[in-house]
């Protein structure tokens, strides 16, 4: 851990961290609500998922197990920086493992295991707003929030339909939750959203660049927004199974196997397939 | 007597800060009080529009016709004035001082609105079906072939081919924009249609096309319309009434062959008189 005298527990000092902490119940009590906060500068870009990072600094506890993961990998470079952040300013325990953790920091996935009530998700957030696709204007969007105004999403899901013959969008697909406000799930695929539904843990999404705080509160109702005669898609990967664990039924990266040249599957959740492998060893 | 489907009463709309002398009714210099230069667009307007009638409004540019259209669809907030729609709690509340939700639902059932500019009406960079279903989607519909059916309907009803409604309106003439237009304004069968100087700007043959479709409309749907134009020979073709607007107020109201006919006001003598 870094010299105590010099830096923080977690890095902020303790009113940035009681602020965020504030920002954050407030985003509990309105689920879907964007709350705006004070972000603060880190040392990473913005844009490096500093959003969530501010709320794990804020709400780790000496006692907290952390996970990061990168699009579902523990190794890649911006959760290996994220982890060895936190570590150095915490000296909390690090895992891989997904049902050992505490706190899990995301980006662009949820893990495959069910996440429990004791845990808590933080999900980074590129873009908070779901209207801007339709909306370039934040005074405009506010409004259309506050007036539940969705009809320029639901218009752009219809055009997808008409141009395309079905809804494009592959991630960031928007969602209602609890049948007020339309949401960004933030950069996960489809296939995760159903993961937000009345789920048993706390989701928390911060977007530190554009100064936003969110939530989704254990068993809130979260819906995928589509017609009623054209039912919400996953991503289909029936007959597919992951080369290494062998896994069918969970989100799988397509790649091409270079001796071969053949399309070849693995599990996005590398923590998922480190542990089915273990315990299949 | 049949009740109105639109009853606009003292219709006020202004801009500035008023001062005792264009408030007690001084003389304004083109609806502009001289003094704290505050802009009267509309002063005291009433309007009725009956079931199935076509009410023209014609006036020079900055007489108040837009701002009066605008302010019914509540694309601007008025001064002071009271209105009551048939369609809308039984015409038994003031319109103007209802909720968002509220005009936003009058906005989206009860009537419908061409505007001048089709910029204003359509996204021009989305699909004709598209623009059109955005009506249907803001009125609560959320059934897609359904409402692909109905754009179906629309479009055929405006003589758009059903080959063309991926296509965003920036592909289209200004005529094909304008059906476009009123083709979205009719989605949800509104009781009221207020175009706004919906010929203006177009050649023509496609000017008699778009008139022969509000006339067919209106036998078709038997709705009530309110036009504005400036150009009284769209007036004399289609409209039953005719209001003349100056300055934000109304000078003179009748039936249409009696205004073009034998005009009172010396301001529409002139405006008759410079159409011949």
């Amino acid at each position: 851990m870094i010299d105590a005298k010099h830096y923080n527990f977690a890095f902020l000092d303790e009113g940035s961290k009681r602020e965020i902490r504030r920002s954050i119940l407030k985003a509990v009590a309105i689920p879907g609500y964007q709350v705006p906060f004070g972000s603060r500068e880190l040392p990473i870009g913005r844009g490096w998922g500093t959003g969530g990072i501010q709320i794990t600094l804020s709400i780790i506890g000496k006692e907290d197990v952390l996970k990061v993961i990168d699009q579902g990998s523990d190794d890649s470079v911006n959760a290996v920086n994220i982890k060895k952040l936190v570590e150095e300013c915490t000296g909390v325990e690090l895992t891989t493992d997904s049902e050992a953790a505490t706190i899990i920091q995301s980006r662009h996935r949820i893990p495959e295991i069910p996440m429990r009530n004791d845990q808590i998700l933080v999900l980074q957030v590129p873009t908070p707003e779901p209207l801007r696709i339709v909306e370039p204007k934040e005074s405009v969007t506010k409004q259309m929030h506050a007036e539940a105004e969705y009809s320029g999403m639901w218009l752009s899901l219809f055009e997808d339909l008409t141009q395309y013959g079905e809804i494009s969008i592959s991630s960031e697909y928007p969602v209602m939750v609890e049948g007020r406000y339309v949401m960004n799930p933030s950069p996960i695929p489809r296939y995760d959203n159903q993961k937000l539904n009345n789920s048993d843990t706390l989701y928390l999404f911060g977007a530190g660049r554009e100064k936003k705080i969110y939530a989704i509160p254990p068993h809130t109702d979260v819906e995928s927004m589509c017609f009623e005669d054209v039912p919400f898609k996953t991503e289909d990967f029936e007959g597919k199974r992951c080369r290494l664990c062998g896994a069918q039924g969970v989100y799988l990266d397509e790649m091409i196997d270079e001796s071969t040249g053949e399309k070849v599957y693995e599990c996005s959740d590398t923590g998922f397939c480190r542990g089915r492998r273990e315990r299949g060893a | 007597m049949e009740k109105p489907v639109l009853d606009i009463q003292n219709l006020t709309v202004r801009y500035g800060k008023t001062c005792d002398y264009c408030r007690n009714g001084g003389t304004l210099v083109k609806n502009t009080c001289p003094h704290c230069k505050t802009v009267w667009a509309c002063s005291d307007v009433n309007v009725t529009l009956y079931e199935g009638e076509i009410l023209g409004i014609v006036g020079e540019s900055g007489s108040g016709k837009s701002t009066l259209m605008k302010s019914l669809y509540f694309d601007f907030g008025i001064t002071e004035g009271e209105g009551y729609l048939r369609d809308f709690e039984n015409g038994e509340v003031n319109i103007f001082e209802q909720s968002l939700q509220k005009k936003k639902y009058m906005k989206n059932h009860i009537m419908g609105m061409v505007y001048q500019n089709p910029l204003l009406g359509l996204r021009m960079d989305y699909s004709s079906a598209g623009n059109i279903a955005e009506k249907l989607i803001a009125a609560g519909q959320r059934n897609f072939e359904g409402m692909n059916r109905r754009v179906e309907e629309l479009l055929d009803a405006v003589e758009i081919l059903q080959s063309r409604k991926k296509e965003p309106p920036k592909n289209f003439s200004g005529g094909m924009q304008q059906r476009v237009q009123i083709s979205k304004a009719l989605a949800n069968n509104p009781a009221i249609l207020l175009l706004d100087e919906v010929t203006t700007g177009l050649d023509l043959s496609v000017q008699a096309k778009v008139l022969e479709l509000i006339r067919r409309i209106r036998q078709e749907f038997h709705i009530s319309i309110m036009l504005v134009s400036h150009d009284l020979a769209v007036i004399r073709m289609l409209a039953d009434r005719t209001i003349v607007m100056l300055d934000g107020k109304i000078i003179e109201q009748g039936l249409t062959d009696q205004i073009l006919d034998d005009p009172q006001q010396p301001y529409t003598q002139q405006l008759v008189h410079s159409l011949l």
